[in-house]
């Protein structure tokens, strides 16, 4: 990939850092399976044999109808969720590197009785880390996502797209070698999102990390990623894999363009034929 | 802050006023006996004539009362934390915790006694066996409802069991909690005065004592003074939970 400017991203933050810059993890999945039982009811197959290859620092999307199993593939690559069948690779090959993995959940999921600074620095308490450590890299996640006037503030005192930001920066604050983002700007409106994606694409390109981003939104996944898996109808298998063929700099012009236009055509192809019906 | 102490004091004024007015004129034109009504007026006077025996008797019951809920507090949550562990202890013991809730305090007060002897110990446990159960339900219910999204990420850092809890489910539960408190106070003050009535102490001996005397006016005065003691507690559980909630859920929005 071919580092961009970065409109929004702060100067101190694009400085070199002494210590090298963290550099994404690749993740292979091979024949993942995921079944759902419960006592009563039929079988649920939510995810069945989906093979998936990402490079380290790839950005890829994955997308596909609701209900088809995209949460429960992004959650056992995460380990949160056991594979029934297959398995999964980290890196030159091996497990989950430690603190490596960062997960932004469809909405903010925020705590209520902690103000912006404590939520984004949470991940890192968690992780046992001294405490002014967590506060100087809680508040370069925040200044990184723009709330760097927000800190002292209450979840219940922010906007809807202001509580993703917080959300954005608290993954972002492990500095995290594989981000994994279930559709996280769903419940945000037009403008707000694409500004969100912009600041997405911007982080993505400055830290190197690896991206794994699910969303049903064909134009977020042609925008934002260098590569596309379409998956079908539950349970999910992969239908497509597409290198999107458009400039690494985007920006809003980017979505008039006819080449936007042709490589989201494409998606929605592969989703319709992954839906069953033919195209 | 002058306009809402006005709002949320005026009215109530207002009413206790009015129907001590219309209490007192009634009672009078109707020409009730004040051995089975005495007139607000009289019960002031027996208050104020037996403020000697009235105040340290509420203080003791207040006393029983703080510390049964106390340990209501205490040992509720604890049970809470315990049952909400895991699902197989909650269905093994949960059943027997509504036993708390269900058990008849008139009917188990003279048990108590004999367990525990006249005098304070009795009306601390019978305190605590009806305030404590308010306090377990509202407690597991708020531990058992944490946001799911909210586990997996504290399982995605490796939160230890005990950050999990202290930094997550308890303060998760809080507001909970906070509810059975609310409801736990006012049992609490009603287990004491029963307990009283059989173990002996407080305002529980102070009513027994006027009905036998067949002082309405003192037993209604007793009565008065629980109650402010019921309210009191509410009004100081209100406090704790609004300054404790008070960044939770704000008005101030957005410049
Ligand atoms: N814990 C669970 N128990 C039982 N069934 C589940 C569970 N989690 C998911 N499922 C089922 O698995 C299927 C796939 O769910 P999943 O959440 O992965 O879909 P999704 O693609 O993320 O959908 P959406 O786009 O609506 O978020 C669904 O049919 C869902 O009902
Ligand atoms: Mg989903």
């Amino acid at each position: 990939m071919t580092p961009s400017p970065l409109p929004r991203y702060p100067a101190f933050m694009s400085a070199p850092e002494p210590t090298a810059a963290p550099t994404g993890v690749a993740v292979r999945v091979r024949g993942a399976c995921r079944v759902f039982r419960s006592a009563g009811e039929a079988d649920v197959v939510a995810v069945d044999g989906v093979d998936l290859s990402i490079a380290a620092g790839e950005f890829v999307a994955i997308l596909g109808p609701s209900g088809c199993g995209k949460s429960t593939l992004l959650r056992m690559i995460a380990g949160l969720e056991p594979l029934d069948a297959g398995d999964l690779g980290f890196g030159a090959g091996g497990g989950a590197p430690k603190n490596a993995l960062a997960y932004v959940f469809q909405d903010a999921h925020l705590l209520p009785w902690r103000d912006v600074l404590a939520n984004v620095a949470l991940p890192l308490e968690l992780q046992g880390r001294a405490s002014g450590e967590r506060r100087d890299a809680a508040l370069r996640a925040i200044a990184a996502v723009g709330l760097a006037d927000a800190a002292r503030r209450h979840p219940a005192q922010l906007s809807g797209g202001m509580r993703m930001r917080v959300s954005l920066a608290r993954a972002l604050v492990t500095e995290p070698r594989l981000l994994l983002l279930d559709e996280p700007f769903a419940a945000l409106d037009e403008i707000t999102r694409q500004d969100l994606d912009d600041q997405l694409r911007a982080l993505w390109a400055a830290t190197g990390m690896t991206v794994l981003f699910v969303t049903h939104s064909i134009a977020e996944a042609a925008f934002l990623a260098e590569r596309a898996v379409v998956l079908t109808r539950r349970p999910a298998r992969v239908v497509l894999e597409h290198a999107l063929d458009l400039p690494a700099q985007r920006d809003a012009a980017l979505r008039g363009d006819a080449r936007f236009a042709r490589e989201m055509s494409v998606l929605y192809e592969a989703l319709r034929r992954g839906n069953g019906k033919a195209a | 802050m002058k306009p809402r102490f006005v709002e949320t004091f005026v009215p109530p004024a207002a009413t206790f006023l009015l129907t001590t007015a219309a209490a007192e004129f009634g009672i009078r034109a109707a020409g009730v006996s004040p051995l089975l009504l005495p007139t607000p007026s009289a019960v002031a006077r027996a208050a104020l004539q037996h403020a000697p025996t009235l105040l340290p008797a509420l203080a003791m019951t207040a006393q029983a009362v703080a510390i049964g809920l106390a340990l209501s507090i205490a040992l509720g949550l604890l049970v809470a934390i315990a049952l909400s562990t895991s699902r197989w202890v909650e269905r093994a013991f949960y059943p027997y915790a509504i036993f708390f809730q269900i058990v008849p305090i008139v009917a188990i007060a003279p048990l108590l006694v004999i367990w525990f002897g006249y005098g304070m110990r009795a009306v601390v446990a019978a305190a605590f066996i009806v305030s404590v159960f308010p306090v377990i339900a509202n407690s597991l219910a708020g531990l058992l409802s944490v946001d799911p999204a909210l586990r997996d990420l504290f399982r995605l850092y490796g939160a230890s069991g005990f950050a999990r809890l202290w930094k997550l489910s308890l303060p998760w539960a809080l507001p909970n909690v906070l509810t059975g408190l609310r409801i736990a106070a006012g049992l609490a003050v009603i287990g004491a005065i029963v307990g009283e009535f059989v173990g002996g102490g407080g305002l529980g001996v102070v009513v027994l004592e006027a009905m036998r005397q067949q002082r309405t006016d003192l037993v209604f005065a007793a009565v008065l003074h629980a109650a402010a003691l019921g309210l009191a507690l509410f009004a100081a559980v209100n406090a704790t939970s609004h300054f404790a909630l008070r960044r939770w859920h704000t008005q101030e929005t957005e410049p």
